[in-house]
């Protein structure tokens, strides 16, 4: 088997006496996409960050594409896109002018770059607005733009830190669907998201980070088992039957189930497929609870990091956590 | 250890040069890329062509009948000072140049496109070699029509194309250095309305602390020696020497080193500036974010 694409081990990185990532280990294989996830502050950024040769790690070390990101940062940069939360492109020039600006920046031939340009501005579907400063696109466009920068050399390794933070559903749904037919092409990807769903959508593996170092990894698929399996869910009418549904739900349960009186909601852990569903609606049935809902599913990623860190993934979410991370490292030098 | 195939078929080998070549030639394509920002902020340019008119007028008629040139007869006190007064508003324009460079790269240190940069294998100088070539170039646009209100006020260039070209490229020289100056003190800004008012306040002393705008003898003495080291004052005393204007200085008296040879001191005095701040500007730069 080939070397990783990316491999970090024991990444340690201070902002004074901040810790942001305390001994971060990572191993991406080439091709695959891994998701790393974690709320904000967790140390996504920063560990980015160190990968793309933009911060130097306190210690540990960090290798992509088989090269060192501290002694070989250069060879790093030729083969990797990095494409952050804030549209690195400059506002005033055009579409055209931005791509072409990155392509002789990596040394490429000028016609080379300027062909390339147009072959993304038509695939990114920015060819119309080609020749428009990019100050007067929308959001959606202009981390269109951003894409197509870090693509400009064609990466074998791309970097994607919240790609879609900020986006509207359907900018989300379009840069999603790039990076899909980039993985396709066979390209690796580091993704970081707060948006779970983003991850389940686009990784194969998933990596959570909280306070800067691993707390679980695996498939999508195998988060959600580690959880426990099948989640029943039961909204009745009345807030007085709450009771009296929980008493019913204990015989079909494999554990408490838990009560959330405000949405008239019974949430119990259950195995055993559907015929949980059918003693579950007997058994209320029978303890004369009338009910609104009842709905059997699997543990999402959300009760995945809820289980994990003990708090939500998108609670706390003040935006310009990055920028924040980005002003941090410059002055604590 | 195998490593990860690094190169891709479908990209072209990039072209060889030496580090030096590509440090000029990323230079040039980050200069280009600030150029273009200045043609597409019109409203920026325009008023940065404005204010020196404005200082022009100011100048000439506010303070012009009030300031005796020495060496020019009382009849034609205004007249004088007008042609006294031009290399100095040209000196001040170069100067407060350096503002730009501050708040331009404090500003784009704040943005993304900085992360874009540093994530490229291009020469991470050349973002600064870049903004500093693009604001004296500039600068050339700026000198254009000062020189023209200039004309309108009654300054002459009377030694000829030569040594004119001389004066203005000497202006060049020094905008570059200041730039530099100016981008230093950018690069060390929390943030753009910091770098505002931070690029300003060091230019005021520099260049009202010399002959810019009034002769030397009105001062107390230490300030006349400050004022004769300060290399701005050498400088406009060359571009008046250069363009042939009233120089403000008595013939055959004595003056310190830096008035007796105005070129020199002011091609040794930019030499030394940025023999000091690229270096310092260029570790700063690097250790900024990439630590």
């Amino acid at each position: 088997m080939s070397a990783p694409a990316i491999k970090a081990s024991g990444l340690v990185k201070h902002y004074g006496e901040v810790k942001a990532l305390d001994g971060l280990d990572l191993e991406v294989p080439e091709g695959s996409v891994v998701g790393l996830l974690g709320p904000n502050g967790a140390g996504k950024t920063t560990a980015v960050r160190i990968l793309t040769t933009l911060l130097r790690p306190d210690s540990g070390t960090a290798t992509v594409a088989g090269l060192d990101v501290v002694k070989q940062a250069n060879a790093v940069r030729r083969v990797i896109g990095l494409t952050g939360q804030y549209a690195a492109v400059d506002e005033y020039l055009t579409a055209r002018e931005n791509l072409a600006m990155v392509g002789r920046l990596y040394h490429l031939p000028g016609k080379w770059v300027d062909a390339r340009a147009d072959e993304l501005l038509e695939r990114f579907d920015l060819a119309d607005a080609a020749d428009r400063p990019v100050r007067t696109f929308s959001g959606g466009m202009r981390r269109r733009v951003d894409l197509a920068a870090s693509l400009v050399a064609h990466p074998r390794i791309l970097f994607l830190d919240e790609p879609t933070t900020g986006l509207d559903p359907r900018s989300r749904l379009e840069v999603w669907s790039v990076i899909a037919d980039l993985v396709r092409e066979g390209t690796t990807v580091l993704l970081t998201t707060q948006y779970l769903e983003e991850a389940d959508q686009l990784a194969h593996d998933i990596v959570v980070i909280d306070h800067g170092r691993v707390i679980a990894h695996g498939t999508s698929d195998a988060l959600k088992d580690e959880v426990g399996g099948d989640r029943l869910e039961v909204v009745v009418r009345e807030r007085a039957q709450l009771d009296d549904a929980v008493a019913a739900l204990r015989s079909v349960s494999d554990a408490a189930p838990s009560v959330s009186p405000d949405e008239r909601r019974v949430s119990a852990p259950v195995s055993g497929g559907s015929m949980v569903l059918v003693e579950a609606v007997r058994a209320l049935d029978a303890a004369g609870v009338t009910i609104d809902d009842v709905v059997l599913r699997r543990p999402t990623l959300d009760d995945v990091f809820l289980s994990l860190t003990g708090h939500a993934a998108e609670e706390k979410s003040e935006a310009p956590t990055g920028r924040q991370g980005r002003s941090r490292g410059r002055k604590e030098r | 250890m195998s490593s990860v195939a690094t190169t891709n078929p479908a990209v072209p080998t990039p072209v060889r040069r030496s580090a030096l070549g590509w440090g000029l030639r990323d230079g040039i394509v980050v200069s280009r890329r600030n150029l273009i920002q200045t043609l597409r902020n019109p409203e920026l340019l325009f008023f940065s062509l404005v204010q020196p008119v404005i200082f022009v007028l100011l100048f000439a008629y506010v303070f012009g009948g009030a300031i005796p040139v020495p060496g020019s007869s009382p009849e034609d006190g205004a007249a004088a000072y007008r042609e006294y007064l031009m290399p100095g508003i040209f000196g001040q324009t170069v100067a407060f140049a350096a503002a730009s460079s501050t708040v331009g790269i404090a500003e784009d240190m704040s943005k993304g496109i900085i992360d874009r940069f540093r994530s490229l294998p291009m020469r991470s100088s050349a973002v600064l070699f870049g903004r500093t070539t693009a604001d004296a170039v500039r600068l050339i646009l700026v000198l254009a029509v000062l020189s023209v209100t200039g004309l309108v006020v009654g300054w002459r260039i009377h030694n000829g194309f030569v040594q004119a070209t001389a004066a203005y490229l000497l202006l060049l020289l020094f905008a570059y250095t200041v730039a530099w100056v100016g981008v230093w003190i950018g690069l060390h800004m929390p943030n753009t309305e910091t770098a505002q008012t931070a690029g300003l306040i060091w230019l005021f002393p520099l260049t009202f602390m010399s002959n810019a705008f009034v002769p030397l003898e009105g001062m107390p003495s230490w300030l006349q020696t400050f004022a004769s080291w300060n290399p701005l004052s050498s400088l406009v005393l060359s571009c008046r020497e250069l363009f042939g204007n009233p120089t403000g200085q008595f013939p055959g008296a004595a003056y310190p080193w830096p008035l007796e040879h105005p070129v020199l001191y002011t091609l040794l005095s930019c030499g030394a500036i940025l023999a000091v701040f690229i270096p310092l500007s260029t570790r700063r730069f690097r250790n900024t974010t990439s630590r």
